[in-house]
C-alpha cells in the first residue's frame, strides 16, 4: 500500500482535532482533540520514517508519546481543579479574565 | 511490487535485511560532552534536589531549603555559562554538542546567561514572604497554600490555618529554566519540541497556584494549557512535515537540503525528500508555534489573561524568561535553518512584525489594570524585537540579543513593583487605585517610572539603546517601513506609559488607595538590580553591545 495514503488520513486526523479544538466547548474534549493531533503528528512521523527508510521519526514517535503522557498529568490536573472549584469544564463559563 | 520497491524501507531493502541477519549490530554509544551541557545539568540537578527536598525534609524548613538550593544551583549554572564563554566556546570553539542536539555557541550562551540570571532575580520575587500579611502567626508568599484544595472550601481553610506554603514552586521553577536553557540551544526539532514542553508544563502549573484570587489563576491556567498545547501540537506536525521534507530532523541537515547542498545523499532519501510543499507548510507551522510563545500577533490572544491571572512572580519570571528563551529559539530556526527560504518568509514576518506592534501598542490604550497594560506592552515589545529578528544581518541577532537582556530586567522590575502595592484584597491591579501613588510613596512610584520610561525607549534608559539598535538593524537590511511603523508605535506606546505617569504623579491620591507594602529585602534586591541595570545599559551600553555582537553568530 502506497504511504502517503497515512499521511492524508494524518492531515484528516490533524484537521478534525484542530477543528474539534476550535469548536467545542468542554476543556475535556479540547484537551483530546490536541490529543488527537498529537497522534496524527505520530502517524506522520513513523509514515515519513517508512518512506525515508531511517529510523529518526519512530524514534520522534516514542518521544511524543511520553511527552503527550506528561502533557497529560499536567493538563488534567489543571482542569480537574478547575471543575472542584466551579463544578463545570465548560471553557465558556471560565470568563472572569476580560478587558 | 513495483511501488513496494519505491518504498526505501529498512525492511525490504534487501542489503539492509541482509546485515541484519549478519550478526546484531552494535549501537555505538552517543559521545556527550557533558562539561558543554553542565548549565543545563546543573539546573536539572539542582531541581531534582529540590524535589527530593520537598519529600524528606519537614515543612517548616522546606522554604530555607528550596531557596537555597535554587539560589546556589541558579548561581552554579550561570558561573558555568560565563566559564564556556571565557574558553572560548562563544566565539572560535562553537560547535554542536550531544550528537548534534544541542549547539554551544555565542547566541546560546548569551541568552543562557541572560534566563539563568533573569531566573535569579525572579526567585528572590518567589521566595517573598512579608507583602501578604501573616496567615495565622506564619508568614505566607505569593503561592496558594495548597494547590489541589478547592477555593474556598474547607480543606484550604485547613490549610492556610496550619501555614502551608506551595514550596513546590521552586523545583517547578528549576525545571521550567532547564526547558528554557535547551530552547534557544536547541539543535534539532524534536530537541526543540521536548525543551519547549520542559519549560512550558511547569508554566501551566505555576499559573493556577496564586494565593489570592485563585479562580482567576486556575482560569488563567486552564486558557494557557489549552492554548500552548494547541500551539505545540501545531509545532509539532510542521516538525512532521519538516521531516517528511529532509529526512532529518537537525538543523544543519534540512539546512542543506533547503539551500540544496546536500553532502552525503544517500539514495533512499534522495528520491523521497524535497518536496516543497512540506517545507513551506512544515517551515510555517513550526514559526506559528514560536510565534506562540513569543507572544506575537495574531497568536497573542492567551498574553493578557495568562499575565493577569497568574501569581505576579511567576507573570515576571514568563514575560522576561519566556521570551528570551522563545525568541532565542525562533532566531536559530530563521538564520541556521531557513535563510535559503527568506524570501518566502520575510513578506509574511514583515507582516507579523507590523500587526504585533500596532496591536499591542493600541490596544494598550485601552487597558484599565496593570498587569494587562503590561502584557499589552510585552505584545508590542515582541513586534520591536521581531523588527530586529527579521534583519538576517548579524547586527540583527547582536542587537535581538540585546534586547531582549534589557527587556527581561525591565519586565522583571515592573512586575516585582506591581507586587508592592496592595489592598485589602492582595494586589491592587486596578489602574484607577494607582492615582496619586507617587504623593504616597514617592520612592515606589519613581522606581515604576523609571521602568515605563525604558519600556517607552526614552534616552539613558535601556530601551532606548535596545530599540534604537533593532531599529538601526532593520534600516541596514531594507526595512525602513518596517522601522517607521515600529516608531510611529512606539509614540503610541509611549501615550499610554506617560499617562501612567501622569496619573502616579499628578492626581490626587484616593482615599480608599492601596498602601505600599514593605517587602524584605529579596523583593528590594530584585527591584534594585532592575533599576540599575535598566540605566547602566541606558548610560553605558557600549560594552554589552560589542559583548552582544561577539555573542552573535550561530553555529552551524
Amino acid at each position: 500500500m502506497n504511504p502517503v495514503s497515512y499521511l492524508y488520513l494524518s492531515a484528516l486526523l490533524f484537521t478534525i482535532g484542530g477543528v474539534g479544538v476550535l469548536v467545542r466547548r468542554n476543556a475535556i474534549v479540547v484537551f483530546m482533540c490536541v490529543e488527537l493531533m498529537l497522534n496524527a503528528c505520530n502517524l506522520a512521523f513513523v509514515t515519513f520514517s517508512r518512506m525515508h527508510g531511517n529510523l529518526d521519526g519512530q524514534i520522534i514517535a516514542f518521544f511524543t508519546m511520553v511527552v503527550a503522557a506528561a502533557e497529560v498529568v499536567v493538563g488534567l490536573a489543571i482542569i480537574v481543579s478547575v471543575y472542584r472549584a466551579r463544578h463545570s469544564a465548560s471553557v465558556d463559563d471560565a470568563s472572569l479574565l476580560k478587558l | 511490487m513495483s511501488r513496494a520497491a519505491a518504498v526505501h524501507s529498512l525492511w525490504t531493502d534487501s542489503s539492509v535485511s541482509a546485515v541484519l541477519a549478519d550478526a546484531p549490530r552494535k549501537i555505538p554509544a552517543p559521545h556527550i560532552e557533558y562539561a558543554q551541557l553542565s548549565p543545563v545539568l546543573i539546573v536539572l540537578g539542582a531541581a531534582v534536589v529540590a524535589v527530593l527536598a520537598e519529600a524528606f525534609l519537614p515543612r517548616r524548613s522546606r522554604h530555607l531549603a528550596q531557596v537555597a538550593i535554587t539560589v546556589v544551583g541558579l548561581a552554579a549554572a550561570f558561573a558555568a555559562v560565563v566559564a564556556l564563554a571565557a574558553k572560548g566556546y562563544a566565539t572560535g570553539k562553537a560547535h554542536v554538542a550531544a550528537m548534534g542536539a544541542v549547539a554551544v555557541d555565542g547566541p546560546a550562551l548569551f541568552l543562557q546567561g541572560t534566563i539563568l540570571l533573569v531566573a535569579l532575580v525572579a526567585a528572590l520575587g518567589f521566595a517573598e514572604r512579608r507583602l501578604d500579611p501573616a496567615a495565622h502567626g506564619r508568614p505566607v508568599d505569593s503561592f496558594a497554600a495548597q494547590g489541589a484544595a478547592v477555593p474556598g472550601g474547607d480543606a484550604e481553610q485547613e490549610a492556610v490555618k496550619a501555614g502551608w506554603t506551595t514550596s513546590e514552586v521552586f523545583p517547578l521553577l528549576l525545571f521550567a529554566v532547564a526547558g528554557m536553557l535547551v530552547f534557544p540551544a536547541a539543535d534539532d526539532l524534536l530537541t526543540l519540541f521536548v525543551a519547549l514542553e520542559v519549560f512550558s508544563l511547569p508554566l501551566y502549573v505555576l499559573c493556577a497556584l496564586a494565593r489570592r484570587k485563585r479562580l482567576l489563576s486556575q482560569e488563567a491556567a486552564v486558557k494557557y494549557f489549552l492554548l500552548g498545547a494547541f500551539s505545540s501540537a501545531i509545532l509539532l506536525f510542521g516538525v512532521a512535515l519538516l521531516y517528511g521534507y529532509a529526512g532529518t530532523v537537525t538543523y544543519s541537515g534540512i539546512a542543506d537540503v533547503v539551500n540544496g547542498t546536500v553532502r552525503t545523499v544517500s539514495p533512499a532519501l534522495a528520491s523521497s525528500t524535497g518536496n516543497d510543499a512540506l517545507l513551506l507548510i512544515g517551515g510555517a507551522m513550526v514559526l506559528m508555534g514560536l510565534l506562540f510563545k513569543v507572544g506575537a500577533a495574531p497568536f497573542h490572544m492567551w498574553t493578557p489573561d495568562v499575565y493577569q491571572g497568574a501569581p505576579t512572580p511567576v507573570t515576571g519570571f514568563m514575560a522576561a524568561a519566556t521570551k528570551v528563551a522563545a525568541f532565542g529559539a525562533l532566531l536559530r530556526l530563521l538564520y541556521v535553518v531557513l535563510p535559503g527560504l527568506r524570501w518566502d518568509w520575510r513578506p509574511v514576518m514583515w507582516g507579523v512584525a507590523i500587526l504585533t506592534m500596532l496591536v499591542g501598542a493600541i490596544v494598550a490604550i485601552t487597558q484599565t489594570d496593570v498587569k494587562r497594560l503590561l502584557a499589552y506592552s510585552s505584545i508590542a515589545h515582541a513586534g520591536f524585537i521581531l523588527a530586529g529578528v527579521i534583519a538576517i544581518s548579524p547586527d540583527g541577532v547582536s542587537s535581538v540579543l540585546f534586547y531582549l537582556a534589557a527587556y527581561s530586567f525591565v519586565t522583571l522590575g515592573a512586575f516585582a513593583v506591581v507586587t508592592l502595592v496592595r489592598d485589602a484584597g492582595g494586589e491592587a491591579t486596578q489602574l484607577s487605585k494607582w492615582a496619586g501613588l507617587g504623593r504616597r510613596s514617592p520612592l515606589v512610584a519613581a522606581v515604576f517610572a523609571v521602568f515605563l520610561l525604558a519600556f517607552a525607549g526614552i534616552p539613558l534608559t535601556s530601551g532606548f539603546a535596545g530599540k534604537f539598535a533593532v531599529f538601526k538593524a532593520a534600516a541596514a537590511s531594507g526595512g525602513a517601513p518596517l522601522v517607521i511603523v515600529g516608531v510611529v508605535s512606539s509614540a503610541i506606546a509611549a501615550f499610554f506609559y506617560v499617562r501612567v505617569i501622569v496619573l502616579m504623579f499628578f492626581n490626587e491620591p484616593r482615599a480608599d488607595g492601596p498602601t505600599v507594602a514593605v517587602p524584605s529585602p529579596l523583593t528590594s534586591v530584585a527591584i534594585g538590580v532592575g533599576v540599575v541595570v535598566t540605566l547602566v545599559l541606558g548610560v553605558a551600553p557600549q560594552y554589552f553591545l560589542d559583548l552582544a555582537g561577539d555573542a552573535g553568530v550561530f553555529v552551524r
